[in-house]
């Protein structure tokens, strides 16, 4: 782990057990960490690559879950991108099967990677014409109701209040 | 369009180059007609004899799908009341759609449907298909069968079990041996609001209107 401090600009470690932690990077240094920490540390194997959505900060965090099998310890590589200009440096060439992460997270987050395979083509969404679903102001509920012929008639409790009206009727 | 539906040339068996324009040679442009029912007597028969061998296309689109497994197997054995599942929406007549539709799954739906012969039965399985059930809220999934295709039973659960599978079947035979099983007709009478609502939700549309 040293070593790769004193190598890369990392910028956060999170050591969560002995055989688990997550490092952040910069942008245009994570490429080439993973590129590292493949060829040279044994991290051969990629988990997944995956992304989520922080609003509230207008960043997307990618994760990527590399395995070393030999070691028995995993490694997840952080890194935050804007918003804004949601562009990534493709890492197909690393693992072959990266091409698939990557076109689902341009349909679902709307993260484009330049110069992946079939990055642009429908991957599970035919058609979709409106904002990537997987992003947090996209309002899934909203967009079913205009879309889908909601039937009417459907009621929905909470649970809580829903038991308290039952048990407790008196109280207010 | 899609590439396959492009006019192209190609070689015979002959071995002479012929011209096929896909959309008006391999489908139907034609839309569904309206089909009155025969002489009442003849008809009585009929719809006994439909109701007897209820041939279920095994197509399964949701999770619903695993409950049709045990309902063809021995213990539940749909066999003996005449039901039973076939490989292709040419020889079916009862379509079962089981569980939740994505869009992209409806689209294949609505492609089988129509490619069934009438008369043709909807039963729709599990609470997806009435309102959406746990999915109601979901960007990918519909909300209510009815409104893309005409449904002549719905069994309501999350899951149902098959127990109310055979009694969802049984009301099916009730209904086509009374002659109310008429989904195809009402189908080719409502058939632009269905293509309509079909259209709405498929957002790229790359088919024939009427693929019979």
């Amino acid at each position: 782990m040293n070593d790769i401090k004193t190598k890369f600009d990392i910028t956060d470690i999170i050591e969560q057990r002995e055989n688990l932690s997550f490092i952040t990077i910069p942008k245009e240094h994570a490429i080439s960490l993973v590129t590292y920490l493949r060829d040279v540390k044994g991290f051969k194997h990629l988990v997944l690559l995956t992304a989520a959505d922080w609003l509230e900060d207008e960043e997307f965090q990618l994760t990527y879950l590399l395995n070393n099998p030999d070691e028995k310890s995993d490694l997840g590589v952080r890194v935050f991108i804007s918003r804004e200009d949601a562009t990534m440096e493709t890492a197909h060439h690393l693992w072959e099967q990266v091409a698939t992460y990557q076109r689902e997270l341009k349909e679902m987050f709307g993260i484009d990677f330049p110069g992946s395979p079939d990055v642009d083509k429908p991957f599970i969404l035919e058609g979709w014409d409106d904002k990537p679903p997987y992003r947090r102001d996209f309002d899934t509920k909203q967009y079913s109701e205009d879309t889908y012929f909601p039937r009417p008639g459907r009621e929905s409790n909470d649970p809580a209040e829903y038991m308290k009206k039952k048990l407790y009727p008196d109280e207010k | 369009m899609k590439e396959d539906f492009k006019k192209r040339t190609v070689i015979s068996p002959e071995g002479k180059p012929i011209e096929i324009d896909p959309l008006k040679d391999y489908f139907s442009d034609a839309k569904p007609k309206v089909y009155k029912p025969a002489h009442p007597i003849i008809e009585k028969f009929a719809n006994w004899a439909r109701a007897n061998s209820l041939w279920v296309l095994g197509f399964g689109t949701g999770c619903g799908a695993i409950e049709m497994r045990p309902l063809m197997t021995p213990r539940f054995d749909a066999y003996r009341y005449g039901i039973q599942w076939r490989p292709t929406p040419r020889q079916a007549s009862v379509f079962v759609v089981s569980g939740y539709l994505s869009v992209k799954t409806l689209k294949r739906v609505v492609r089988t449907y129509e490619q069934m012969q009438n008369p043709k039965f909807v039963i729709a399985l599990g609470s997806c298909t009435i309102n959406g059930g746990m999915y109601w809220d979901s960007y990918n999934t519909i909300n209510r069968l009815d409104h893309y295709m005409p449904v002549d039973v719905y069994i309501a659960g999350c899951m149902p079990r098959p127990e109310s599978l055979l009694a969802g079947f049984d009301k099916l035979k009730t209904i086509i041996t009374e002659g109310r099983g008429e989904g195809a007709n009402t189908y080719a009478e409502k058939f632009d609001w269905y293509k309509a609502n079909q259209k709405k939700v498929i957002k790229d549309w790359d088919m024939p209107d009427y693929n019979w």
